[in-house]
């Protein structure tokens, strides 16, 4: 058991120190969030103006914005699995007596927390767009980032121990990302779509993330046209939680699966 | 107890049998070498011992640990220096020992302490703050070196940990190997394919595609090639050739214009050569067999040859071409 908590931090706490270092993926990171950002929200908010009362477009996609921040470093988990690999370092930590179930928590939580402080500097434009904020959104939020990037931390794990390059890795993810982040309620209500996009939207994990943040800044959404409804229930922010949470269980499960079979 | 103790192991890829039922023993203490050329097996080996990599059937145990079932003890017991680098380049040479460090558990007094002596012993004290990938390649494997024995394992693996290293480094790395073994009473088991380099063994397994084909001490693997080395030429080499053959009872190779054979006691045989021969002779020379010869002599070809030198050339650059990136 201890050798499993050692994993972790120890794992950990090398993705933090690389992290540090790395000044180029900090700035990466925001662009392209940032991008979507003033685009979308720009070419839209005044077309759209306000979806329910009190919430105007901008303030609607707000919440998306840093889940797809969230979301873009979360994955690294996996790039950085792949990158060990391909540079040997991964056979140093497998040799190590380091439970190879802490190893991938590790990574995965070593890549939420810094997925967590990029949301978190997310928030510094939240005056700028209008958005209220106050202590309680912050510390609420923290938790909830934190769930789900070690969710999708996980994904881009259990695809990293079945990759053997780089490019290989970069490529399948490229592929992922944009329709996770279209069709995951970020740009429009997911109850208000044609049926199959809506199905689509339902089945991607990262719409109850989204929605969790949501509600952080814009409180409940169970009676409002913004939130998401599943077979007749509206979620709550607890039952996004734990859904996400759930898809986190299962992938890292089968990424120490996998990652225990590969030689 | 011995050290590592292999019955049969074997490991197949897809048709390839990589390596193929090898048995043998490591006595605690010793500095024991595997010798073979290119693809021999060793790195594969090496990696199912340090649970690395399933084998296909056989048992191992290391330190009395069994390989696939109490992998957490093997790994606790071993230090590795791999073939390829195997450190993170992107953190300073101390990052890199502390990390380490943490992961083997190393009590915090004792870290500290550990890493002083380590990089002082690699004399690497003064570049401990620069990031690994500003280090040369024997810079590297000195602190790879210093990383195997961080955790004071009991048996150390070390796959080729000369390669590619200027002749004097290569002399400093092989002077800690020594050094180790006789302070620490630390188990070597290393990996290489420079013959002079596998005569600092205490013995030494040859190993050809897969598997053993001899195992014992340098000096024994060197008396059963039969003696010395003579390599002479002559005026009329086909006359010499027969007259070699008929009075002297050797069997000559001709090979490249010189006539070679191996004699018992070479000194005296030239001597007496030299006093009575017939054919006229431009030049002799003779010389004690190196593992060379004896991998010769068991294979029927030199371990290096000018193919496999090549394909070491090509691993060095893209080797280096990996890290440049
Ligand atoms: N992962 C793998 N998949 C397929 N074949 C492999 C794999 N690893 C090794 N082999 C093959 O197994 C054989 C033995 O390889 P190994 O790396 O053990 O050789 P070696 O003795 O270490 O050689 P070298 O001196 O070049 O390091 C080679 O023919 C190699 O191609
Ligand atoms: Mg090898």
């Amino acid at each position: 058991m201890t050798s499993i908590f050692r994993g972790i931090w120890v794992v950990a706490y090398r993705e933090l120190v690389r992290f540090v270092s790395e000044r180029s993926r900090l700035i990466s990171s925001f662009a392209m969030p940032l991008i979507f950002l003033i685009v979308f929200g720009a070419g839209f908010s005044r077309m759209i103006g306000t979806l329910v009362p009190g919430v105007d477009y901008v303030q609607f996609i707000y919440p998306g914005i840093i889940a797809m921040t969230v979301l873009m470093n979360s994955l690294m988990s996996g790039v950085s699995v792949v990158w060990d690999r391909e540079f040997g370092f991964l056979k140093e930590i497998l040799v190590s007596p380091l439970d190879r179930r802490g190893i991938l928590l590790g990574k995965a939580s070593g890549s939420a927390t810094v997925a967590v402080l990029q949301g978190m500097m997310m928030l510094l434009l939240a005056p700028l767009l209008g958005i209220p904020i106050s202590f309680k959104m912050i510390i609420t939020l923290i938790p909830v980032l934190f769930v789900i990037s070690v969710s999708i931390s996980s994904l881009g794990l259990l695809i990293a121990t079945r990759m053997r390059s780089q490019q290989g890795f970069q490529m399948i993810i490229q592929l992922m990302i944009m329709p996770l982040i279209f069709l995951a309620g970020v740009f429009y209500p997911v109850n208000n779509v044609p049926l199959v996009m809506e199905i689509i939207s339902k089945v991607n994990p990262l719409t109850y993330g989204v929605d969790a943040i949501r509600q952080v800044f814009l409180g409940s959404t169970e009676t409002s046209v913004i939130g998401v409804t599943v077979f007749g229930h509206t979620m709550s922010i607890l039952d996004n939680i734990l859904l996400v949470a759930a898809f986190g269980f299962i992938l890292l499960s089968l990424a120490a699966v996998s990652f225990n079979r590969s030689d | 107890m011995p050290a590592v103790s292999v019955e049969k192991l074997s490991r197949i890829f897809g048709t390839l049998k990589a390596v193929d039922s090898v048995s043998f023993e490591v006595n605690r203490g010793e500095i024991f070498g595997f010798l073979g050329p290119n693809g021999a097996g060793k790195t594969t080996t090496i990696n199912m011992l340090c649970t690395l990599l399933k084998p296909s059937s056989g048992k191992a145990t290391v330190n009395g640990y069994d390989i696939i079932k109490q992998q957490a003890q093997v790994r606790r017991s071993i230090g590795l220096v791999f073939q390829d680098s195997s450190l993170d380049e992107y953190l300073s040479a101390e990052q890199n020992l502390l990390f380490h460090a943490y992961a083997y558990g190393i009590p915090g007094k004792e870290r500290k302490k550990r890493i002083n002596e380590l990089l002082e012993l690699v004399g690497l004290k003064d570049r401990r703050k620069s990031k690994v990938r500003t280090f040369s390649g024997g810079m590297k494997r000195r602190l790879e070196l210093a990383r195997g024995l961080l955790h004071e394992p009991e048996v150390l693996f070390l796959d080729e940990p000369t390669l590619g290293l200027d002749p004097q480094t290569r002399h400093h790395i092989w002077q800690y190997i020594r050094q180790l073994q006789n302070k620490n009473n630390l188990t070597i088991f290393l990996t290489t394919h420079y013959m002079d380099e596998a005569e600092n063994c205490n013995r030494i397994t040859i190993i050809d595609n897969g598997q053993i084909i001899a195992l014992d001490t340098p000096a024994k693997l060197k008396d059963c090639v039969g003696g010395d080395l003579v390599t002479l030429k002559a005026e009329d080499n086909r006359t010499a050739i027969t007259e070699l053959k008929q009075k002297y009872r050797v069997e000559p190779l001709f090979e490249n214009g010189s006539i070679s054979f191996y004699v018992p006691k070479g000194e005296e045989f030239i001597a007496q050569l030299v006093f009575r021969f017939e054919s006229r002779l431009l030049s002799i020379n003779i010389r004690r067999p190196t593992l060379d010869d004896v991998f010769l002599k068991l294979t029927g070809r030199a371990i290096r040859d000018e193919e496999a030198s090549f394909q070491d050339q090509l691993k060095q650059a893209s080797r280096q071409r990996m890290r440049g990136r």
